[in-house]
């Protein structure tokens, strides 16, 4: 059952006080896994933002039982504490892995895929802000071409990881794209991944002001125009069949989707790209979009 | 009845976390480890053992899976060598940090480069300053009692550590010998169910291991210390009780072999120690007075227990499978270290031998204990460490 922004709970659990930034994408995303979620839920979270985010000892600010653990190791801790929970007949409780870019894409690829092979009952979400944030931004498999990071001083040359599409690759239940910015499309595929039996897999693209360089008050617009643009599709991947949701689903057409350059132009980190640079990132765009046509029409199965 | 099994060390510490009721196993294949848990699969698949066994993609999963499910409630084991150790190093210091009373066997074996499979002890001593209690074993009986004792230490709430139960590749993990395994009412009176100091409780959340600032951190790490000493009190405590029950004990820390009068002791680890108090024995028909010491504990080291030992003796001889590049043998150090603050100390002398699966015999032995004892009558020893057996 699909629930509208009126009907999420009033209950918060990421509670105040905590230490993101002004305008952080992520945090908006965790308010939210935790609206779709509930409290019965068991989180990992490997070094990244939320490391910082919860709060220092003695404090926290999640209203969950949170295991902090190495960078690499969230599949691998989820599994484990899996485990225990079946061996105790606790299987109620959703154990979720909540690990950014750097941590899924780069050093915990192999934690999360070994995860996932196992078919380990799970939720693993993977909160994208497109650079190493939390150690002052630098370079990840997932930051896109063209952006400035500090160790791509000159912007990326080379192009960002297809996560989402490598997840699927594992035959898992169920792969899904996400924005905070969507926030009804972000819970209702957290309500459904927790119903679904085996390891699934979001990849939220959460807009980071600190990073990619914008006002702190246009986290949701930035994240829309990502969206309204093409450049970050909402999709699913539900036991193979892959389907664009609202609105990505209405922008095949390529007349429909604003220019990419409308996102770009919004963020300092891509500001010193040429117009060339710019072209080819749209040239990415519309072949992107061209593959994800054929998936949702079936003609790659 | 309690029942005598004729296997393997390997396939007896699979026994032994079935007769602990471990309930999570996460394991990765390295030779030569891989018959334990070849054999706890078989446990598992066949429902003689209640477990889940995870089989991870990597060492170092394989640890962080056993943190998750310790801190998750239940009792958890795992099993590797070598390189998989050092690729667990990262998680080694999280599950001891995180106060995780996990008990895996390190089945001995040397690092590379370049490739051996053969035991040496490079590999766990390499893992000293991780906050795991360390135990070495003898033989495939003391595998077995020391994998049940691990957990009824590291559990104690005085403790609340990880503990890795060593016992050298081949030598123990491939040789058959004769083994009494108890049963399990007995062992189950022994060891009460799992225990850990705190627990990921949805009714009592709370951030585990977050950021904690310079104002806290050294007390987490004094408490380990802590816990460190009490390990080293209960250690013997635990041994003499599990003897009283089931008949074997090993002297808790160390286990001293006709040492009492001794002018020279022999310091050794492992299976050396059985070839020791063979060399004793025929150093003594010899009418040389010889002891042999088998640090069986080496973290915590026993400081107090081998001053002791040191007081009326001549010589101490140590035997190091294992080099710490640049200075010395591990055992030679630390043994030199307890004995700093005494005033009449012994002589020390340093062997290393056995690296990467070189025999060390009892005539090995014979020959660094004669050697040991010249020294002792000229008052000296000639090299501080001295390499047995090397091409030279």
């Amino acid at each position: 059952m699909m629930v509208t922004i009126k009907e999420f709970p009033k209950e918060e659990y990421l509670l105040k006080g905590h230490a993101a930034c002004a305008g952080c994408g992520p945090s908006i995303a965790l308010r939210l896994l935790f609206k779709a979620l509930g409290n019965k839920v068991i989180m990992v979270v490997p070094a990244c933002c939320t490391t910082v985010i919860q709060g220092p000892y003695p404090y926290t600010s999640f209203a969950v039982p949170l295991q902090n653990m190495l960078f690499e190791a969230t599949g691998a801790t989820c599994s484990g504490i899996v485990a225990a929970l079946k061996i105790r007949g606790l299987e109620d409780i959703t154990v979720v892995g909540w690990a950014g870019d750097g941590g899924t894409v780069d050093i915990g690829i192999q934690a999360l895929s070994g995860a996932a092979e196992r078919e380990t009952n799970f939720i693993y979400i993977c909160y994208d802000n497109e650079a190493y944030g939390n150690t002052g931004l630098q370079r990840s498999g997932a930051t896109p071409y063209g952006a400035w990071t500090t160790t791509t001083p000159t912007g990326k040359k080379e192009r960002k990881k297809n996560m989402p599409l490598i997840m699927a690759a594992h035959k898992i239940p169920y792969v899904a794209t996400a924005c905070p910015s969507y926030p009804v499309d972000f819970v209702n595929k957290l309500r459904k991944a927790k119903e679904i039996k085996g390891t699934k897999y979001i990849h939220v693209l959460a807009p980071c002001p600190t990073g990619w360089r914008y006002d702190t008050s246009k986290t949701v617009e930035i994240g829309r125009l990502a969206v309204q643009t093409g450049i970050w599709a909402l999709y699913e991947i539900e036991y193979g069949r892959f389907r664009l949701n609202p609105p990505s689903d209405r922008l095949v057409d390529k007349s429909k989707r604003k220019p990419v350059k409308e996102y770009l132009a919004m963020q300092e980190r891509f500001r010193h790209l040429t117009e060339a640079e710019i072209e080819k990132i749209q040239q990415w765009v519309d072949e992107d979009w061209e593959y994800y046509r054929k998936l949702a029409s079936n003609e790659l199965v | 009845m309690a029942q005598i099994v004729i296997d393997t060390a390997n396939h007896i510490a699979g026994y032994a976390a079935k007769a602990a009721r471990v309930k999570v196993v996460a394991a990765y294949p390295i030779t030569p480890q891989t018959t334990i848990v070849e054999r706890i699969a078989e446990f598992v698949e066949s429902g003689e053992m209640d477990a889940e066994y995870i089989r991870v993609e990597s060492e170092h999963s394989a640890m962080a899976a056993c943190i998750g499910a310790a801190a998750a409630g239940v009792r958890t084991f795992t099993a590797t060598s070598a390189h998989g150790l050092a690729l667990m190093h990262e998680a080694l210091h999280w599950a001891s940090g995180a106060r995780l009373p996990i008990v895996m066997a390190v089945v001995n074996r040397a690092m590379g480069a370049p490739w051996n499979i053969w035991p040496d002890f490079s590999d766990s001593l390499s893992q000293r300053d991780t906050g795991w209690i360390q135990f070495y074993c003898a033989d495939n009986q003391e595998v077995f009692d020391t994998i049940i004792q691990a957990y009824r230490l590291c559990e104690d709430e005085r403790v609340f550590l990880p503990a890795m139960i060593c016992l050298e590749g081949f030598i123990l993990s491939h040789t058959y010998m004769p083994v009494k395994i108890y049963d399990q009412e007995e062992i189950d009176a022994f060891l009460p169910p799992y225990k850990t100091g705190w627990i990921l409780d949805v009714n009592n959340p709370f951030s585990h291991a977050n950021i904690v600032s310079p104002e806290w951190y050294m007390e987490f790490r004094y408490m380990i210390q802590e816990a460190m000493e009490n390990a080293k009190r209960l250690i013997p405590e635990i041994d003499k009780e599990y003897g009283r029950r089931f008949g074997f004990q090993y002297g808790g820390l160390i286990d001293k072999y006709r040492c009492d009068d001794a002018d020279l002791i022999i310091c050794t680890m492992g299976t050396m120690g059985c070839e020791a108090k063979i060399a004793v024995d025929n150093l003594r028909r010899e009418g040389l007075k010889v002891g042999a010491a088998r640090i069986r504990v080496y973290r915590p080291f026993p400081v107090e227990e081998v001053r002791k030992l040191a007081e009326n003796t001549g010589i101490i001889a140590t035997i190091d499978r294992h080099i710490s590049f640049g200075m010395e043998g591990f055992l030679a150090s630390e043994i030199k270290a307890s004995l700093y603050h005494m005033e009449d100390k012994p002589l020390l002398a340093g062997f290393i031998a056995g690296l990467g699966g070189r025999d060390v015999t009892f005539k090995t032995i014979e020959g660094i204990a004669k050697k040991s004892l010249k020294w002792m009558e000229m008052g000296r020893v000639e090299k501080e460490t001295v390499w047995v057996d090397l091409r030279e």
